[in-house]
Order: structure tokens, then C-alpha cells, then sequence
């Protein structure tokens, strides 16, 4: 009886050797039909980026960063390379904790300042260490690795919220350890003592020294970028595909089950946060000396969240994405500075979300056309009622105006523009739009059907004016703002970024 | 047991607050075996499953493994000592490609560092190289439903036998002597049935392996069966060959309630 296997009824039709077709099969053809001939333009980017081996994009980012320093010397465009290539090293090793192996670390920004503190005490006049750099940079990413051991070790058995937490809390406690340091008091024994310059951090920091060369110039420290992250970049995407690599990703999908599969869940997390934090001791390493000090608002919750919009944003996972990610948010971050750039990529937003998400044509039509009556027959109104109420210039910034350039021209006809944004009254009048704004915006997810069309265009109209009247004034409030906005639109279109794959929780 | 046997509960009990989900249970898988465990939902089959794996920890008895302890083991561990499952709910990797779920199970028969890795240096490529090869062998001993261009697809896109059969190969690319799994045939249509029951013979002609089998299919059970053990409430209630065990007025009980015995 034991090994009898019962004979093959003429039943149901036998099993062909290739499998019958059922039911998946034609999912995959869907699938693949979808990837074969993509309709977005972002996934026609996809594509057609996926055609390229790696090592081809690699080496051709690569090579393009290192001849910007050739090709001009714009002080400005070489600082933004280097602080781009300096948060592209950050997100890739945040990416190995959070991307692969799914462990939601928040104090990673921590070791990117531990980095950079223990850096500028090994480097600076503040102990009179002035360790050789290559001494200094190899105990610097070791020691980091360290930390990363250390701080793992008591939160590896917890996952999700928890483990945020306990992180975030890691990072926190950092940023108060380096702006209360510099009154360390062993205990009570023996006075206070300044260990890490308190709120004025450590300056004078040593440049990096290699073969007898001193790096002072940004030049040098894009070229030492270029070098650092074709090495770790290299070494991380071999890590990702070999068995470290895929335990990581098992574990990010089902941590039992790779348990299970004799995989050591918490040995391999511990690693996944030290190699993540060996990546970020070399980024801090760089920070030290290319600004030639360290400050602690430098490492706290602000970088944090842009180092994590990055990853998620280019696509967690992904190291061509994660790198984009740098690139596009550093790149945005810096042209929403001036306010004439920053007024290009609010319009282009707007008609761009209006464009993509209004269905049908004819109601696009419609929004699209009633805007602009709208507009100019708010412009019209009050031009008649209160002349000085479309005399305003059009802002560039604290106390720059132009009248130059047709978005300028088709402004002044279409909004209102109050001639003095700096007069009380006037100030109000963009005060209280903002207050109708939020209220209109709020109405805006209340309303259904057709009234939503209709209350739209007076919405984006108020938007624009409280833009041009307010916020374009105000830079440093109006990027993080703007930013959130270019995030919610990015993930509501592609929720996995630009480059990840769409991930599978459950099916 | 004539052999000496490769799996032995020694009363292995478990409880979780005032449920015993096993109670003093002993149960013996000789070499080369295959047993299959029944019973009604809830009787402690799964659990049975946790406990040989290491996710759960016996509060008495012990469990041994070519005649040693494994209580106590990480299921990493246990999982190397030559112990690997299936799970009921499918458990896979799914945003991981077919191959790479196989190649996954092999973390724990390779050696190479993370900086052996993170290098390419000759013992990591040639690991590589091994667990590729190794791979591609266990997907082909489902015949051609797991070749070709499957092999890079992500195991979210197969079909639901599909899935129970990576499973399989899964478990078995981590070099197991004793193979668990955890009711292979559930969610199948006939013919995947059918060919579910061939392939568990075929796995211990093939690959060598001992199998510990949970199933509720009578037809798999009857077919597959060297010796069927039947639990309820945690507690053993029939051993023996199918027949025997599927004529056990306990059994039955257990399955169908009192009254049917009366009526029958």
C-alpha cells in the first residue's frame, strides 16, 4: 500500500509536460505586454533605462560628474555637484537598510554625524589631533561601523513602528549629545569638560591630504565623491546579488520564512545597518572636510527627512533610483532658491497635475478655459473697482521686481496683483487669501462630481495669487512646502518612485 | 521503531495560556519514511510543524534529530542541522524572482563573507556559480513549470500551484534530510492533486528525503502513506497504515462526532 501511487484517472484532462495554461499565464502576458509597451512616460523611461546594463550607467554617471569640474568653474554649479554627490553616498547606504533588508532605521542620520564629529576631533586644532587623513578616514568608517553594531544590537528583535521609535529616538539623542557636549562633566569627577563645541560645533577642520596633495578646492572634494561612490556603489550592488543581498531581501519580505530558511534574521540585520552606517562614516568623513566644520543642525530631522524622500522618491530598493532621487531632490532644492526658477516649476506643476489628472478632454477644456476667464475677469473687476489692486509688480525675491518675459506679461493680466505687498493692508489681503485657500482646498476634497470642476478653478486661482503675493517672498518656508507637494504628486503617480519596482505585500 | 529513527518527540507538550495545543505528544519519523499527520483543524498539526522547526519552544519534552536535542535551536539552525518546511499559508519571497527564492534557501550551505561578497572574491563566485547551478536544478524537478522564462519572473506572478511547488523546491535547495510539509495539495484542483501525490514519492525516491506530511486530502494521504498519525486536541488518537487508521472509531469521532457513530 505504502509506495502505491494511485494510477492517473482519465478524469480530468492529464498534465502536459509544459503545464496548462491557467489563469496566471495570461496575467503575465498582461504584465508583459504592459512592460513591452509602456504608457506612461515614466515607464517608457523605465524601459528603456532597464535595456542598459548597470555598469553602463555607472560608469557613464560616473564620468559626467568627474568632467564637471572640466567644464566650468562656476563656484555655485561645483558646490551643488559636490553636495549632490555627498547626499547620492548617504542615500545609497541608507538604502541597504532600508531598501533591501526593509529595517525602518531612522537614526541612520546619526552615524552620517557621528562621521563627521569624530572626523573633525581626529582633524581639527579642538584636541590638537591632526591625524594623517589616511589614518583618519579608515578609523572614521570603522568606528561608524561600529556604532551601527551597537546601536542595532537592542533593536534588531523589533520591527515597524516600533523599531522607528527607538531609532528616531537614536537620532534625536545624538543632536542633543553634540549641542550639550561641550559641558560633558564625567559624572560630576573632575569639571566640566568640551567635548564637541556645543551649538558652535568644531571648525578649522583639516582638509583631506593625498600623496602630498592637499584638497581645498570643491574640485577636489567632487573628484574624491566620484572615486568613493563608483567604489561603493560597485561594492554594494555585488553585496546586493549575492547571498547577503538576497537574505536582506528575503528577510524585507518575510522575515519567518527567511528565519526558516536558514537564514540568521538578526545577525543579518545588525549587518545591514553596519554596512549602511560604513557608507555614511565615509559620507561623513567627506562632510568634515569639505565644509570645513560640523555643526549639529546639520544632522538632525531636516536632513534626515531629505536623505529618506531620496530613497523613497527614487525608489527604495533601486541604486540607479536612489541616486536619481539625490540628484532630483538636491537639483530641486536648489532651484526653488530663486524665486523666478521656483515660479517656473509652481506653474509647470499646476498645468502638469490639471493636464494629467482632468478627464475627459472636454472637461480639461473646460477647467483650462474657465481659469483664464476667470481670471482676467477677477483682473477686469477689480482693475475697475481699485486700480491699485493690479498695479503690483511681479516678485523676485525680497525687493526685486520685473516686468520682463511673457509668464510675467500674462500675470499682471490674470491675477491681481496689489501694488505694494509690503503696505499693512495690502499684506492682509494675501493674509486672509491664504486662509480662504486652505478653506477651499478642504472644501475640495468634500465636494463630488461636477462642483469639484467648478470650485477648482477659483482654488488653483487663489493658489496662484497667494504664490505670487506670499509665498515666492519666503524661500525658506515655501521650498520644504513646494517640495511636499512634488513628493504627494510623485507618489499619487508612481507610488513605487522613479525606479522601484512595484512591490507585492500581500496576494 | 526497527531503525533508529531520524525525527522523536519525547512528550512534547505545548500550551498557549490555558490552551495545550500538544499534550505530551510522542511521534517517531524512521529514515526514509514518509508519514503523514491528520486530523481536524485546530487538532495541533501546525503547531506540531512549529515546534520541529524551532518557531516555538516545547514547555516539556524533548524533540531529537539524528538522535540529538534541537529544543532550544534558533529555526535557522535546526534548518541547518537538516530540517526544512512548507508553510499552509504560502510564505514565499514574492517581490524576489522565482530563482532567487531557491537560491535564497541556500544562505545557510554557503560560506562566502559579506566582504567576500562585496569583493567578488573566488570563494563568492564560486558559491555563486554553485547555488545558480543548484537552483535551476531544483526548479527542474517540476518538469517545465518552473524553467525558462520563469526563473526571473517575480514569485508574486505565479499561479497558486505554481507557488506551493516553489515552495517545495525552496525547502529542499536548503539540503534537507527531513523534508515537512505543511498540507502541499490544499487549494489544488484535482489534477494538481494528482500530480502533487506523484511528486511526493518521486521526492523521496529522487531526492533521498524523509517527509513529514500534514494533509486533509484522504485521496493524497491514501496515496502517499507509509504510516498516518492522527491527532485531536493535541493528543495522539490512531497510528498506524491508512486503513487502519481511517477504520479508527476515534477517528472517525474525531472527524464526524458522536452521533454519527451511533448512526452508523
Amino acid at each position: 500500500m505504502s509506495d502505491v501511487i494511485p494510477p492517473r484517472q482519465d478524469g480530468p484532462q492529464a498534465p502536459s509536460e509544459s503545464g496548462p495554461q491557467i489563469g496566471v499565464d495570461e496575467w503575465v502576458a498582461r504584465r508583459q505586454g504592459r512592460l513591452a509597451a509602456p504608457t506612461t512616460m515614466a515607464g517608457r523611461a523605465q524601459q528603456q533605462l532597464t535595456r542598459v546594463p548597470q555598469w553602463v550607467l555607472l560608469v557613464g554617471f560616473v564620468a559626467v560628474v568627474a568632467l564637471i569640474p572640466v567644464v566650468t568653474s562656476d563656484e555655485y554649479v561645483l558646490r551643488v555637484t559636490a553636495d549632490t554627490m555627498l547626499y547620492a553616498l548617504l542615500a545609497m547606504g541608507l538604502n541597504v537598510a532600508v531598501g533591501w533588508a526593509g529595517i525602518l532605521d531612522l537614526g541612520y542620520i546619526a552615524f552620517y554625524g557621528f562621521a563627521a564629529y569624530l572626523f573633525a576631533e581626529l582633524s581639527s586644532p579642538h584636541y590638537g589631533l591632526h591625524w594623517p587623513t589616511w589614518a583618519s578616514v579608515p578609523v572614521v568608517i570603522v568606528a561608524t561601523i561600529i556604532l551601527g553594531f551597537l546601536l542595532a544590537l537592542p533593536t534588531r528583535r523589533l520591527s515597524g513602528d516600533y523599531l522607528a521609535i527607538v531609532t528616531l529616538f537614536f537620532g534625536v539623542i545624538f543632536v542633543t549629545f553634540v549641542t550639550q557636549g561641550y559641558r560633558w562633566d564625567w559624572l560630576g569627577f573632575g569639571g566640566t569638560h568640551d567635548i564637541t563645541g556645543g551649538p558652535n560645533g568644531l571648525t578649522q577642520i583639516d582638509p583631506w591630504r593625498i600623496f602630498g596633495y592637499e584638497l581645498t578646492k570643491v574640485r577636489d572634494y567632487i573628484w574624491v565623491e566620484v572615486a568613493g561612490f563608483l567604489i561603493v556603489a560597485l561594492v554594494l550592488a555585488f553585496a546586493n546579488h549575492s547571498r547577503t543581498g538576497r537574505a536582506w531581501r528575503s528577510l524585507r519580505d518575510d522575515t519567518l520564512a527567511a528565519e526558516v530558511m536558514s537564514m540568521p534574521v538578526n545577525r543579518l540585520m545588525l549587518l545591514a545597518v553596519a554596512v549602511g552606517a560604513g557608507v555614511a562614516g565615509f559620507a561623513g568623513a567627506i562632510n568634515g572636510a569639505y565644509y570645513q566644520g560640523v555643526f549639529p543642525s546639520s544632522f538632525g530631522f531636516a536632513t534626515l527627512i531629505t536623505v529618506y524622500a531620496m530613497v523613497i522618491l527614487g525608489g527604495a530598493g533601486s541604486l540607479p533610483g536612489v541616486v536619481a532621487g539625490a540628484i532630483l531632490i538636491n537639483v530641486l532644492l536648489e532651484v526653488l532658491r530663486d524665486p523666478d526658477h521656483a515660479r517656473w516649476v509652481f506653474y509647470v506643476l499646476v498645468f502638469g497635475f490639471i493636464v494629467a489628472k482632468i478627464r475627459p478632454w472636454r472637461v480639461l477644456g473646460a477647467v483650462l478655459g474657465g481659469l483664464v476667464v476667470f481670471g482676467l475677469v477677477v483682473n477686469a473687476i477689480v482693475g475697475a473697482v481699485w486700480p491699485r489692486g493690479t498695479a503690483g509688480p511681479i516678485s523676485t525675491g525680497v525687493f526685486e521686481f520685473t516686468t520682463n518675459g511673457w509668464l510675467a506679461a500674462a500675470l499682471r493680466h490674470w491675477l491681481v496683483l496689489p501694488k505694494d505687498t509690503y503696505e499693512v493692508a495690502d499684506y492682509q489681503i494675501s493674509n486672509v487669501a491664504f486662509v480662504i485657500l486652505i478653506c477651499l482646498v478642504l472644501a475640495l476634497t468634500v465636494v463630488q462630481g461636477w462642483w469639484r470642476y467648478v470650485l477648482l478653478v477659483p482654488t488653483i486661482w487663489t493658489a496662484a495669487f497667494v504664490w505670487e503675493t506670499h509665498l515666492i517672498e519666503e524661500a525658506p518656508t515655501t521650498r520644504p512646502l513646494l517640495l511636499g507637494v512634488i513628493l504627494i504628486v510623485l507618489m499619487a503617480v508612481r507610488p513605487q518612485g522613479l525606479f522601484g519596482t512595484p512591490r507585492v505585500e500581500v496576494v | 521503531m526497527a531503525e533508529s529513527a531520524l525525527l522523536e518527540l519525547k512528550d512534547v507538550s505545548k500550551a498557549f495560556g490555558g490552551l495545550r495545543c500538544i499534550d505530551k505528544l510522542d511521534l517517531d519519523v524512521a529514515e526514509g519514511e514518509i508519514v503523514s499527520v491528520i486530523g481536524p483543524n485546530g487538532a495541533g498539526k501546525t503547531t506540531l510543524f512549529n515546534l520541529v522547526t524551532g518557531i516555538y519552544r516545547p514547555d516539556e519534552g524533548d524533540i531529537l534529530f539524528e538522535g540529538r536535542s534541537i529544543v532550544g535551536l534558533a529555526p535557522h539552525a535546526i534548518t541547518n542541522r537538516g530540517i526544512a518546511r512548507t508553510f499552509q499559508t504560502l510564505r514565499l519571497f514574492l517581490n524576489m524572482t522565482v530563482k532567487e527564492n531557491v537560491m535564497a534557501a541556500t544562505y545557510g550551505r554557503t560560506r562566502a563573507s559579506i566582504v567576500e561578497s562585496m569583493l567578488r572574491l573566488p570563494r563568492s563566485r564560486r558559491e555563486e556559480k554553485e547555488s545558480s547551478r543548484f537552483a535551476e536544478e531544483r526548479l527542474g524537478f517540476f518538469g517545465q513549470r518552473l524553467m525558462g522564462y520563469r526563473w526571473n519572473q517575480p514569485a508574486y506572478s505565479l499561479s497558486y500551484a505554481n507557488r506551493r511547488r516553489l515552495e517545495i523546491a525552496r525547502a529542499t535547495a536548503t539540503r534537507p534530510r527531513l523534508l515537512l510539509l505543511d498540507e502541499p495539495a490544499a487549494g489544488m484542483n484535482p489534477v494538481e492533486t494528482l500530480e502533487i501525490t506523484e511528486l511526493i514519492g518521486k521526492l523521496r525516491e529522487e531526492g533521498g528525503y524523509t517527509i513529514l506530511v500534514i494533509e486533509h486530502d484522504m485521496h493524497v494521504v491514501e496515496g502517499i502513506s507509509d504510516r498516518v498519525v492522527a491527532l485531536d486536541h493535541g493528543v495522539k488518537i490512531a497510528e498506524g497504515t491508512f486503513e487502519e487508521v481511517a477504520t479508527d472509531a476515534r477517528v472517525v469521532e474525531a472527524y464526524l462526532g458522536t452521533s454519527a457513530m451511533e448512526r452508523s
